[in-house]
């Protein structure tokens, strides 16, 4: 019993934990709407944590994911300016600048040798640059209902749980994608193998440029649903993105991920951004401002990595 | 040891305050724009770019010229909704005049050392004739526009300086009396002890500190719970988010009172997603607020700091160039507010979400697509 309870990875645990805090602290939480608003803006930080799990897991970082929210978001309004009927072209644009931004990121990392911490880090100071160039720093355009719903609409007058936000169908199904292509297919196993030990790897005969790429792509097009999400959510917004891929960082590390490659699971990722969610949630109720959330943000990445470490030399993993 | 330490804190603090501190709640001068907002306005109410409260005028004879003239603006920036239609505005208006040979503009992105350039820059060039500043600070800019007092005629306009060297300072009522008129609406119309957040961009500008020190007096003074003052940073995302925690933290809200329009439907959105009934949230004459306030029926109010007053500094350097007396060394422009009675004439679906239906440019040159209609 003891044994099989220690194979439970503690994120869980602490997760439960918080869930109780706060539905002792304010009873809104237990209702619908309390709980799916909570997923509602959980849904963002779930999905960028997993796209950048990939990363985590090929054994880099994605700095660039924040920045990539602005551009989405900020790109999207320049370029729909209100108009209903150009919403899918543009989300296929969105789409289509995450795919090449995720390449662009894992090919510096494979051809030109630069670190990925550093190569994302260009990226992201680019990225915001383009954005900011293209909105002169100012909220331009709008953004139309029709690319609105994924953020922010509500299907109503469900049996049981009475409202689903079209976010958490969205955030579901994502994940379910996600984790399947992880934990279910062969390339799952050689972008592990690939953080875990890259010379082994290569030995092993894993195309080790390919399998970065779409790691990467994983996580800039996550970035790019994240941003859909967000601008849906509360449409136009100059500095949407900032920051966001820190949390994401942090929510996979206190999900278990191992910096610098090979260790972390979807679900486990995803219940760090609900922990993470969660925490900002807690500190709101107890009336603390923005500025604590950050430092609790920082406290709790560096213990999770201290705990995750504490655990591995326990276990001998 | 330990008061040795807390001296030098002191000292340090101390000279780190600017020379001037500047008092952003004056009873003195709410009181002036209180009773402004209640007395009419000299000159014809149809255009409203050139009425002015009181009768104190500025000699200008001193500045007669021939013309054509140069005119030159230091604009602060182009960087945020307001800013583009007052913009828009301006440039119309100059099209309008035969005897402006040349209008110079320099745009200091927002940016304080790049606008003192700016102005030397204008200064050195010789050719203006007058000079028009849309101050991107207030205490910041001072010394510059002191220096270009030297030189020329100066027309202040927007944003205010600590000095009144310039021939006049153009500006509506002022922040006071938009926060007077929001506060008040607030007051009356909020359920009786009920909680307000009041909602504000940025600190450090005068005409938002002023719309809040306002309103907050007023609040209190009602005996309403006034439970938070949060910065948005004019972000609709933050708006949102910062209206839901307050939510979930148990507040009953009776009203959001906002020092700008610009992310009022973020904050109505932050209710009406939470399933609750849209409390009075106030806002500005953007019309992306007055049409979801027309839409959903809410009992609210829109103060202006109406986009017209850009067209009234040409008016005023052209009037300076020909020796005409102008009022001076303020002009207060009147500074409407949009209620209940009057929401239908601002209302206009052909213009963009983030126009400002105050702007006095309908008629112009280029409307409505200059200003982005169609």
């Amino acid at each position: 019993m003891m044994a099989r309870l220690k194979q439970i990875n503690p994120v869980f645990l602490v997760l439960a934990l918080l869930f109780v805090a706060i539905a002792i602290l304010s009873p809104y939480f237990l209702q619908p709407a309390g709980y799916m608003n909570f997923l509602k803006r959980a849904a963002p930080i779930a999905i960028l944590a997993v796209g950048q799990l990939y990363v985590i897991n090929s054994g880099g970082f994605d700095l660039s994911a924040g920045a990539l929210v602005t551009l989405t978001v900020i790109g999207s309004s320049i370029l729909l300016d209100g108009d209903a009927s150009a919403t899918w072209w543009v989300i296929l644009a969105m789409l289509g600048v995450g795919v090449i931004v995720g390449a662009v990121n894992a090919l510096v990392v494979s051809w030109l040798k630069v670190p990925s911490i550093i190569a994302t880090l260009g990226m992201m100071i680019t990225l915001s640059g383009i954005a900011l160039t293209w909105s002169g720093g100012a909220p331009r355009g709008y953004l139309p209902e029709n690319f609105r719903f994924f953020g922010r609409y509500l299907i109503k007058d469900l049996p049981l749980i009475k409202i689903l936000p079209v976010a958490v169908i969205v955030m579901v199904v994502v994940c379910v994608a996600m984790w399947w292509l992880m934990h279910r297919t062969n390339y799952g196993k050689r972008l592990i193998a690939m953080g875990d030990n890259p010379k082994a790897a290569l030995l092993a005969g894993v195309p080790l440029t390919e399998t970065r790429i779409v790691a990467f792509v994983m996580s800039s097009v996550s970035a790019v649903l994240a941003g859909i999400l967000l601008g849906g959510f509360a449409g136009v917004s100059t500095d949407v993105g900032v920051g966001l891929e820190l949390q994401a960082i942090t929510a996979a590390v206190i999900g278990g991920a191992q910096l610098l490659g090979g260790r972390g699971t979807v679900g486990a990722t995803i219940a760090g951004a609900l922990v993470l969610q969660a925490m900002f949630t807690l500190l709101n109720i107890l009336g603390f401002p923005k500025p604590i959330r950050d430092v609790v943000q920082g406290l709790i990445l560096i213990s999770a990595v201290v705990i995750a470490g504490y655990r591995r030399r326990r276990s001998g993993g | 040891m330990i008061n040795k330490f807390t001296a030098t804190a002191l000292t340090t603090l101390a000279l780190a305050l600017p020379a001037q501190a500047q008092n952003f709640d004056d009873p003195v001068e709410f009181a002036k724009q209180k009773d402004m907002l209640g007395a009419a306005a000299n000159g014809d109410a149809t255009t409203p770019w050139l009425q002015y409260y009181g009768d104190v005028m500025a000699d200008t004879s001193g500045y007669k010229k021939d013309g054509p003239h140069t005119i030159c603006f230091s604009n602060a920036g182009v960087n945020n909704p307001w800013r583009v239609v007052g913009w828009n505005t301006m440039q119309a208006e100059v099209e309008q005049h035969d005897n402006i040979a040349e209008f110079v503009v320099t745009d200091a992105e927002g940016s304080d050392d790049k606008q003192i350039a700016d102005i030397e820059d204008l200064l050195a060039g010789g050719t203006c004739d007058a000079l028009i500043v849309s101050p991107n600070t207030t205490a910041a800019l001072t010394p510059a526009v002191e220096k270009a007092c030297e030189q020329l005629p100066v027309i202040v306009f927007d944003r205010g300086v600590n000095t009144d060297c310039p021939v006049t300072f153009i500006k509506p009522v002022g922040g006071y009396g938009f926060g007077i008129q929001s506060g008040e609406f607030i007051a009356a119309n909020a359920p009786e002890g009920s909680d307000v957040l009041m909602l504000r961009i940025l600190p450090g500008v005068d005409v938002l500190e002023t719309r809040y020190s306002a309103a907050k007096r007023i609040l209190e003074e009602a005996g309403l719970n006034i439970v938070g003052a949060e910065f948005t940073d004019g972000d609709r995302a933050k708006t949102k988010a910062i209206v839901e925690d307050y939510i979930q933290r148990g507040n009953q809200l009776g009203a959001v009172w906002m020092d700008a329009g610009a992310t009022s439907v973020a904050a109505i959105e932050a209710f009406e997603d939470m399933g609750l009934d849209v409390p009075i949230v106030t806002g500005e004459d953007q019309q992306d607020f007055l049409q979801k306030w027309q839409e959903i029926g809410m009992n609210t109010i829109a103060p202006t700091y109406p986009t017209y007053q850009w067209r009234t500094p040409i008016l005023a350097a052209l009037k300076i160039l020909d020796g005409e007396a102008i009022p001076g060394p303020e002009w207060n422009l009147p500074q409407p507010a949009i209620t209940n009675d009057n929401l239908g004439d601002f209302v206009n679906a052909s213009m963009p979400p983030l126009h400002y239906a105050a702007c006095g440019c309908e008629g112009m040159p280029g409307y409505p697509e200059r200003w982005g209609g169609k």
